[in-house]
C-alpha cells in the first residue's frame, strides 16, 4: 500500500478542472459512440481476426503498452473508453504494408476498457477490447 | 491399456498427503510417538522423472511456527475450490483426521494446542535432509525453487540475500524464478545472478521496460533419465505495481500469457518430452493460465503460499502448491513416455522439525551464515501471551500488534500494515526476539511514514487493495491479502465490484464515522514510493514491545466481512 496518490489526485483534479473550464460553445471530447460510428459508418463489428494485447494491470498508467494486430486491415482505430478524450489513434495501412500491426504506448486515466477496431478491405469491421486496470499498487504479498 | 485420463484420476486418488502412510485414526499422542522420519519420507518410486519443488521460503533458515489461514476467500470461479478452503472444510475435503499431524500442518484449527504436540516446522537443514533422501532414491531428481527465497529474515536483509543464495546453492537447486528478490534492486540481483548463483534465474515474463523485449533467460532444458524436460520460469507478474518499481526500473513484468504460449510452443517444437512451468503467478492466476495456455504438463505454483495436499488438475495440466516458509517440500514423480506425461505420483512432504533429522552439513552452514548476527538476532525484546500470526485475508494478531506499535510510536489516529502473506507465527508464552520482529517486517523499503489522508483517500485505498484480492478475474489479482488497519473499522462485501465493497468506515477509538472530506493522521510502512521517510518499521515495533514487556492481543472485530 502506498500513501502517495499524487498522480491519481492530479488526474481527479484535472478532470474537475476540465469540467469547470467547459465553456458553453466549446465542443466536448468526442464520445466512444461518435468515434465508433464515424469509423464504422454504422457497420456492426464482428469478433475474430483482430488481436489486442495489453497488460491486465498497468505498471505505469501514464505509458501503457498496447499492440493491435489485424491481418488484412486497411485501418485500425484505438480507443481508451474511460479517458477524458477517448480517441487514441487511427492507423491506416496502404496496399504495400507488410503487416497490419500497430504498437504504441497510451496514457490511461483510470481502470477502463481499451477498444480496438479494424476496418477490412471489404468494409467489414472487427473489434476486440480488454480491460486495463490502473491501481494504486503496493501490498504485494 | 489404461487411458491417460483414467490414469491421472487414479493417480490423484493415490496421491493424498500421507494418505497412504496411514496416519488415519490414531490419537494425537500415538501419532506423535509414531511420527517417524521414515514415514514422512516414504515414497514408492514411480515413473522416470522426479521433480522436487520448494517455494516462498522467505529466507527462513530455522524451523518456525506458521499458522495457515483462517480466511482465504475465493471469488468467481475459484469460490469453494482449493486453496480457498480452510479449517474444518479443508479437513473434510482432503479426508484428513482432525488434530492429526497433517491437519496441524495444513489448517489453523487448534493451532496452539496442536503446536505443543507436533512442534515447529521447516528449517533448511531439514529440507536439505529431505532433498538428499529424494536424491538418494532418484539421483536425477530435478530441484526447483519458485522464488521469494532471498527475502524475509534479518540475516537475509543484512546480507542482501547472500545467506539464502549460499544455502540454495548448497541445497543443489537447479533453477529458480523470482519476486521479492527484486527488492534488493537491479544491481544486486544482477550481481547474484551473474556471479553467485550456480543455476539459472528464469523469467519468461521479465522484459526490458524501454524496448519491451525479453531480458532474462525464459527457460532451461534438462536431460534426465533420457527425458528432455523444459522448465519455463514465470516471475511474479505484478512486480512494479506491488513492490517499488524504482528499485528495478529497467524491467517490466506482467502475465504475458501469449509469451508463455510462445515459449511452450518453442520448447515443444524443439522436441522436449515434458514442459514444466516454475511459476510465481499465484495459484488462481496459474489455474486460469493452465486453462488458456496449451501444452504445459506441470505448473509448480508459488506466491500465494498455499499448501494443497493433492495436485489440482486443469485439463491435462497438474498444479502443485507447496506452501511456504520451508514448511513443505513437494515431490512429484512422473511417468513420461513418447513425449507425453502419462501419469504422476505426488506427495506434499511436511517438514516436521522435531521428526526430520537436520542434515549436518546444512546445519553447520546455517550456523555459519547466522554467526555474524546471532547475538543481535536472538536478543529478547519481550514476551507474548497471545498467539501472534499474520496469514489470512484480513487482520491477524501480528498486524494488530504492529498497528498498535505504529499508532503509539508515530502518534497517528490510523495505522496501515501491508497485506503480505509472509511472516512466521509465535506461540503464547514465546519470547519475542529481534529476529522474530524482522520475520514479520523485514524489507528494503520499511520506512514507517506518517502523513495525513482524507476519509475519501482512505476509502480509495481500501477499495483498491480489496479489488486486488477479490476481483473475480484472477488476472487482476495481485496475490496479497487485505491491507491491515489499526484505529479504523470497516465492512467489506467481497461480492461487490470495485468502489462498492467497502462501507461503515469508523474510528474505532471513538466509534465516530469517517468523514470523506476530513483529514486524519495515518502512519504505515512498505510504501512503494521512492523517498518515503520515517524510522524503520522493525525499530518502531521493537520500541513498542519493549515498553509493553509482555504482549497480549485480544481478537478484534473491527472488520466485518460479508458475501462469503
Amino acid at each position: 500500500m502506498t500513501m502517495n496518490l499524487s498522480r491519481r489526485n492530479a488526474l481527479w483534479v484535472g478532470l474537475g478542472g476540465i469540467a469547470a473550464a467547459a465553456f458553453p460553445g466549446l465542443s466536448a471530447a468526442a464520445t466512444v459512440e461518435e468515434l465508433t460510428a464515424a469509423f464504422t459508418g454504422g457497420a456492426a463489428a464482428g469478433a475474430g481476426g483482430i488481436t489486442l494485447t495489453t497488460p491486465e494491470i498497468a505498471e505505469n498508467g501514464n505509458t501503457v503498452p498496447v499492440e493491435v494486430d489485424a491481418p488484412g486491415a486497411v485501418a485500425i482505430l484505438l480507443l481508451a473508453a474511460g479517458n477524458p478524450e477517448p480517441a487514441v489513434a487511427t492507423f491506416t495501412f496502404g496496399p504495400a504494408a507488410g503487416s497490419q500491426r500497430a504498437a504504441t504506448r497510451i496514457r490511461l486515466a483510470k481502470t477502463q476498457d481499451v477498444i480496438a477496431m479494424a476496418k477490412m478491405a471489404d468494409g467489414s469491421i472487427v473489434q476486440a477490447q480488454a480491460t486495463v486496470k490502473v491501481t494504486i499498487g503496493g501490498c504485494g504479498g | 491399456m489404461i487411458t491417460r485420463r483414467e490414469f491421472l484420476q487414479a493417480s490423484v486418488a493415490a496421491s493424498a498427503i500421507l494418505g497412504i502412510s496411514g496416519f488415519g485414526n490414531w490419537s494425537k499422542l500415538a501419532a506423535q510417538q509414531a511420527l517417524t522420519e521414515d514415514q514422512l519420507l516414504a515414497f514408492e518410486d514411480f515413473g522416470n522423472v522426479t521433480l522436487v519443488h520448494v517455494t516462498d521460503i522467505h529466507a527462513q533458515l530455522k524451523p518456525i511456527w506458521f499458522r495457515e489461514p483462517e480466511w482465504n476467500i475465493g471469488v468467481g470461479d475459484a469460490k469453494g475450490k482449493p486453496p480457498h478452503v480452510v479449517g474444518r472444510d479443508f479437513i473434510e475435503m482432503f479426508k484428513l483426521t482432525p488434530a492429526s499431524p497433517e491437519a496441524y500442518a495444513l489448517t489453523y484449527e487448534d493451532f496452539t494446542a496442536l503446536g505443543k504436540t507436533y512442534g515447529r516446522m521447516g528449517g533448511m537443514d531439514r529440507v536439505a535432509r529431505v532433498v538428499k533422501s529424494i536424491r538418494a532414491a532418484r539421483p536425477e531428481a530435478l530441484i526447483l525453487d519458485g522464488g521469494d527465497t532471498w527475502h524475509g529474515s534479518m540475516s537475509s536483509f543484512l546480507t542482501k540475500g547472500q545467506d539464502m543464495v549460499n544455502v540454495m546453492n548448497a541445497l543443489g537447486v537447479e533453477a529458480m524464478t523470482s519476486h521479492w528478490e527484486w527488492t534488493y534492486g537491479t544491481e544486486r540481483v544482477k550481481e547474484i545472478v551473474e556471479t553467485q548463483l550456480k543455476f539459472p534465474f528464469l523469467g519468461a515474463n521479465i522484459f526490458d521496460a524501454e524496448w519491451d523485449e525479453p531480458a532474462f533467460e525464459p527457460y532451461t532444458i534438462f536431460e534426465r533419465g533420457g527425458v528432455r524436460i523444459a522448465v519455463i520460469g514465470q516471475a511474479f507478474p505484478y512486480m512494479p505495481i506491488a513492490n517499488p518499481k524504482w528499485m528495478f526500473p529497467e524491467y517490466s513484468f506482467g502475465i504475458r500469457e501469449e509469451r508463455m504460449q510462445e515459449m511452450v510452443d518453442e520448447v515443444r517444437a524443439e522436441g522436449v518430452d515434458l514442459v514444466v512451468c516454475l511459476s510465481h503467478n499465484g495459484f488462481d492466476v496459474d489455474r486460469k493460465m493452465a486453462g488458456r495456455v496449451k501444452g504445459i504438463d506441470v505448473i509448480l505454483t508459488g506466491h500465494t503460499h498455499d499448501a494443497i495436499p493433492e495436485p489440482v488438475l486443469v485439463g491435462e495440466t497438474i498444479l502443485i502448491a507447496s506452501g511456504s516458509h520451508g514448511k513443505f517440500v513437494s515431490r512429484v514423480d512422473l511417468d513420461v513416455r513418447d513425449g507425453r506425461m502419462m501419469g504422476f505420483r505426488h506427495k506434499l512432504i511436511p517438514i516436521f522439525a522435531d521428526v526430520i533429522t537436520p542434515d549436518a552439513d546444512m546445519a553447520a552452514m546455517i550456523e555459519t551464515e547466522r554467526a555474524p548476527f546471532k547475538e543481535q538476532m536472538e536478543e529478547k525484546i519481550g514476551t507474548t501471551e497471545s498467539l501472534l500470526y499474520r496469514r489470512g485475508n484480513f487482520q491477524g494478531t501480528w498486524d494488530d500488534l504492529i498497528c498498535d506499535a505504529i499508532r503509539s510510536e508515530r502518534d497517528a489516529q490510523i495505522a496501515m500494515s501491508p497485506g503480505v502473506r509472509w511472516g512466521a507465527s509465535l506461540m503464547p508464552g514465546d519470547a519475542i526476539t529481534r529476529e522474530d520482529i524482522h520475520n514479520v517486517t523485514s524489507m528494503t523499503y520499511g520506512a514507517c511514514y506518517r502523513t495525513e489522508m482524507t476519509g475519501e483517500t482512505l476509502r480509495t485505498i481500501l477499495e483498491d487493495v480489496a479489488d486486488n484480492l477479490f476481483n473475480p478475474d484472477p488476472y487482476y489479482q495481485q496475490g496479497g491479502d487485505m491491507v491491515r488497519v489499526g484505529g479504523l473499522g470497516f465492512s467489506i462485501d467481497v461480492t461487490q465490484e470495485i468502489g462498492k465493497r467497502i462501507g461503515n468506515l469508523t474510528l474505532t477509538d471513538t466509534g465516530e464515522a469517517i468523514d470523506a472530506a476530513k483529514s486524519y493522521t495515518v502512519a504505515g510502512w512498505a510504501s512503494v514510493n521512492e523517498g518515503t521517510e520515517g524510522p524503520q518499521i522493525w525499530d518502531v515495533v521493537e520500541a513498542h514491545i519493549r515498553k509493553l514487556g509482555t504482549v497480549k492481543v485480544e481478537p478484534r472485530d473491527s472488520v466485518t466481512v460479508t458475501g462469503i
